[in-house]
Order: structure tokens, then sequence, then C-alpha cells
């Protein structure tokens, strides 16, 4: 088998008594599409903080393509491909659609010590802007402030800020909460799009979208791996039935 | 595209033509008095626009920013002092200490956020002030007298009001126009980004502290030339201009005219100063009026004077 792109050996982290992350080990091989589901509070968005620099582990260690990237910063994380969408959406809400999306291209496009040129008039940053943008259905809302878009609108740009940095892992952190059904359809038919050129690390509570598009599966529950697989491997897993997918049913069906 | 037309802009003009024209004014009426005020708040706005951008662009609330003031007066006063009256060493002496006094303080005071920085910055500009007054060569607390300003030789007459008004006022704008470049430019739309979002901006590849402390320092470059004018302007530095409470004069300065905006400064620092001159003139308490206008416009007008402005061209 090809080295795995990223790999995660032994996580874990702690907060306070509470063991967010229970020496977590897991490998995502290059061109998959990889789903991590778990009820709340497993842990899923402290795992993603701690790929993306977030957050630190206690102990264990992260691989991007055999490099230990585990005491790295978020921004020399960035550096080498590894971009994530937030679940709570943190954009740069006094600042247009395409401000935010090139200024992502411009932490990837030489260095950002220059004072005097209007960033606003580089052609070539406002064109990746606009691709982007155009790539996530966005492109007439380029020149709105973030703090104007619509909900579902500003879960696009988050994938179109990670876009941006031209990643060869994207980690996507519940990409669908809170949209729509026909958001939601959209949001889906996008990522089958993009996981033809991406790695993609998805955390997803939506099991319809989860199974349709994911090459693998992980299942978390209080921090701890418990099952991994393809997924019809995980749809027939007792255990994954008995602590997860039978709960999520019944939490589904009461919604 | 918003209009070019509105109060805001409005009041810029007039503001920039008032400056321009004041020295006429003042020959043609004979009011001297007013041309030696404007040339103290021409020096301060050009403080405030430096502090402006670190607290309104770069979201760093700096309280120790009239150290800067003293650091390039000193450098003034002392070079003068030890004989050395070329303006072409004076001048960018004092702009280069001012230059690694920011750096060794902001490389210190950015591992803290919030209080902690507001706290810190206070404390080195205290420490500034201490040592200053510990200079018995140079004066000590009672400050140092400069017998002769910073010569450019033929090419500028400090000595001369109406020249030296027009020297603060070209620093003003070249440092206005300076910021303009810097926050449009991808430095500052990175430096900006910080400030709405700086999780973001590491996540997206920014080292945001690096941003952080090359801003810092190129405020507190620019105030030090402030410093050098003001030092000249009294013909005397003390360690009083480095005192907390003008580092807190020139937070006010900022706030009032509107934090974020280039031109807020200015205008803050001319209604803060022709206000503290009004008032004074009519009671000595003048602070206890002072002090809740200030709070007033703070609370009420979010963006302060410019904030006010914009609004109405809004309509
Ligand atoms: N910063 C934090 N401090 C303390 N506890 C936290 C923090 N962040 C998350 N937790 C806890 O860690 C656990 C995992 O949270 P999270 O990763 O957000 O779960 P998930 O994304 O799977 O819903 C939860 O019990 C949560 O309350
Ligand atoms: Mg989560």
């Amino acid at each position: 088998m090809a080295e795995p792109l990223l790999r995660i050996a032994n996580l874990t982290l702690r907060f306070g008594g509470l063991v967010a992350t229970d020496n977590l080990s897991m490998e995502v091989a290059p061109g998959e599409l990889h789903a991590i589901i778990g009820p709340n509070g497993a842990g899923k968005t402290t795992l993603i903080s701690q790929l993306t620099g977030q957050l630190m582990p206690n102990s264990g260690a992260i691989y991007v393509a055999g490099q230990d990237i585990t005491r790295l910063p978020s921004y020399e994380r960035s550096a080498l491909g590894l971009a994530r969408s937030f679940q709570i959406t943190s954009l740069l809400r006094d600042f247009t659609a395409a401000d935010n999306v090139a200024l992502a291209a411009q932490a990837h496009a030489g260095h950002s010590f220059r004072f005097w040129a209007d960033a606003r008039k580089e052609q070539p940053l406002r064109e990746a802007a606009r691709a982007a943008l155009k790539r996530v259905g966005l492109e007439e809302r380029a020149d709105v402030l973030v703090s104007e878009l619509s909900h579902g609108e500003q879960r696009e740009l988050e994938l179109a800020v990670a876009l941006a940095t031209r990643p060869q892992l994207l980690l996507l952190d519940e990409p669908m909460a809170g949209l729509g059904v026909t958001e939601s359809q959209r949001m889906v038919a996008l990522l089958k799009e993009l996981r033809k050129e991406f790695t993609i690390v998805l955390v997803e509570h939506d099991m319809e979208a989860v199974f349709a598009l994911a090459d693998r599966i992980t299942v978390l529950v209080y921090g701890r791996v418990i099952a991994s697989g393809k997924p019809d491997e995980i749809r027939s897993d007792e255990e994954v039935k008995r602590a997860y997918l039978g709960e999520q049913h019944a939490v589904t069906s009461q919604g | 595209m918003k209009s070019l037309l509105n109060p805001r802009n409005a009041v810029v003009a007039l503001v920039i033509a008032g400056l321009l024209l004041l020295p006429v004014y003042s020959a043609v009426s004979g009011n001297l008095f007013i041309l030696t005020m404007f040339t103290r708040i021409v020096i301060l706005a050009l403080a405030a626009a430096s502090l402006n951008l670190i607290m309104g662009y770069g979201g760093m609330m700096s309280f120790g920013h009239a150290a800067y003031l003293g650091i390039g007066g000193y450098a003034v006063g002392i070079l003068a002092f030890e004989g050395i009256g070329s303006g072409f060493i004076q001048w960018p002496v004092a702009l280069i200490a001012s230059a690694l006094f920011a750096l060794v303080i902001g490389s210190l005071s950015l591992r803290t956020r919030g209080v902690y920085f507001i706290m810190i910055t206070l404390a080195f500009a205290q420490m500034a002030y201490y040592v200053a007054s510990a200079l018995s060569r140079y004066g000590a607390d009672d400050g140092l007298t400069i017998y002769k300003r910073s010569s450019f030789g033929p090419l500028v007459d400090l000595s001369n009001r109406t020249q030296f008004y027009y020297v603060c006022l070209a620093c003003l704008f070249g440092g206005i126009y300076l910021i303009r470049r810097i926050v449009n430019s991808r430095f500052g739309l990175v430096l900006q980004g910080v400030r709405s979002n700086e999780q973001r901006m590491q996540a997206i590849g920014f080292n945001a502290n690096r941003y952080r402390l090359v801003c810092f320092v190129i405020s507190g470059t620019i105030c030090g030339l402030s410093g050098a004018l003001l030092a000249n302007n009294t013909d005397f530095v003390s360690p009083a201009v480095m005192y907390w409470t003008r580092s807190g004069d020139l937070m006010v300065m900022v706030i009032l005219g509107g934090m974020g905006s280039l031109f807020g400064p200015v205008i803050g620092t001319i209604v803060f100063l022709v206000l503290e001159e009004l008032l004074s003139q009519v009671t000595e308490y003048w602070a206890l009026i002072m002090g809740p206008l200030l709070l007033l416009i703070v609370l009420f007008a979010r963006g302060g004077i410019m904030g006010l402005l914009g609004r109405f061209s809004r309509g």
C-alpha cells in the first residue's frame, strides 16, 4: 500500500479530566474521502483542530506525507497543504467574500511584506478568488460583506477559502451543518466534484451523505476509534450499530 | 461605488484646506497664537495617526505610545546637547531609536493579548519615563532645553514659524498617505484580517504575530518623527512627554476621531486640543467637563466623529 497522506499515531488530548482524544490512531490514503462520524461530543472537531494546529495534543504524533507535523503552528501546516473548514463558521466578517478568498490565495502566492501596491488590484489573486467562489456557487456574491451573507452562503465561503489555499488535504468539519435541503444537495454535489481532486477528511452528521460519499469511514466514540472500514463494513458493524447508528436513528426520528 | 460628495469627505476636505491656509490667516489677522497652537495639533495628529495604525487597523490597544514621543524628542535633544545639530543626523537617529524600541517592546508585549497587552505596553512606557528621569547629564526630571532647532542647511529654517508649520504639515500628510498605502497593501489586508479573526488568518497560512510586530515597529517609527518635531516645537524635551497620561490622551484622540479611519485621528486631535484650550480658559476644572464629554462621544458615537459623519452619508 502507498504511504498514507495522513497518519495519526496514538494521539491523546485531555481537557482536565475529560479525554477528548483517546490514544487515537488512523490513516488516510492519498485520494480517498475519509469520513469521520460519531455522536456529539465524540471529539471529531477536537481531532480536526489538532490536525490543523489550533489545538496541541498531549501526546502522540501526526504525520503528513511522512513528515512529523505534531508541533508545527497552524500557519506552517497550511503551507504544507492542510486546509480546514470550521464547523462554527470562522470568517473575516467585516471583509467581502472576495477579500476572504483572495487573502487565502495571497497567503500561498509569495510573501505579504509588501507595503505599497494596492493588493485588491493584484489580478492573479482576484482571479484565484473568483475561481474558488465560482466553484462553490458564490461568484455573484463576491462583493458582499460576509456579515451580510446568509448562513448557507457562509458555509460555502468556508469551503472556497479552504480551496483557495491550494491544499493537498481538505479537512471539512460538518460542511452541511445548518443547511437547508437544497443547499445540502448542492454541497453533496460539490463534494463529489472535489473528491476527484483532493484527499478529503469529512466530518459529517448526515449519514446519507456520508455513506454516499465516503471511501472509508472511521467511527469515534468518547475520543476512541471504535471501528474503521468501508461503508458496507461500518453499516453492518454490531458495535457501531449499538454505540452510534441506532442512537442516531432514534435522535433523527425524534427531530 | 460610494459617492465622493458626502459629509465625511466634505469635512476632511475642509480640514485639509483649513490646515493648508492657516498660516495665511494667522499672518493676515496677526493671530500668532493660533499658528503656535495648530503647529502642536499637527504634530500630535501625526502621533495619533501612527497610533491609529496599530489600534484601528491592527487591533492592538497600545497604552504606551507616548514613549516614542520621548524617544524621538530625546534623540534630537541629546544630539543637540552633544553638538550635533544637523537634522539629517538627528531625525534618522530619532526614527531608528524609536524603531528599535518598538521592536524590543513589541516582541515582548505581543506574547500577550487584551488587558495584559495594554498593561505591558503601559509598563514599558513608564520604564522609559523613569529612565529619562534618571539621565542626570541631560537634565533628569527637569528636562533638557534645546538651544538650536534641527538644522537642514539652506533647505528650510525650522526657527521660522511658518516654515516649521509647513514642515510639520508635510510630515502629517506624508504619514497619512503612507498609512493609506499600507492599509490597502498586501501587508495591510493581512493586518486587518488578523484584527478581524486571528484563528482564520493562521489557518490560511499567516503568522499573525510577525505582521503585528512589523506594524508595531512602523507605528512606533512614525511616532518617533512626531517626537522629533515636538521637541523642535517646544525647544525642550522632558520625561513628562512620556508620562502615561499622554499615552492616554493619544488614545482618546484616536477613539474620538474614529479608530480605523484614515483621517479620524486628525479630526480627533483637533477637537481634543481645541476643546482643552477653550475649556481651560473658562475654568481650571476643565478636565471635569472634558472627561464626561469624551465619555458621551465614545458611548454614543461608535466609530467616533468620522463614524458619526459616515452615518449621515448613508441616507
Ligand atoms: N476547549 C475545550 N475545553 C474543554 N472541553 C472541550 C473543549 N473543546 C471541546 N471540549 C469537549 O471535548 C469533547 C469533544 O468535543 P468536540 O470535539 O467538539 O466533539 P464533536 O465535534 O465530536 O461533537 C466534548 O465533551 C467537549 O465538551
Ligand atoms: Mg464538532
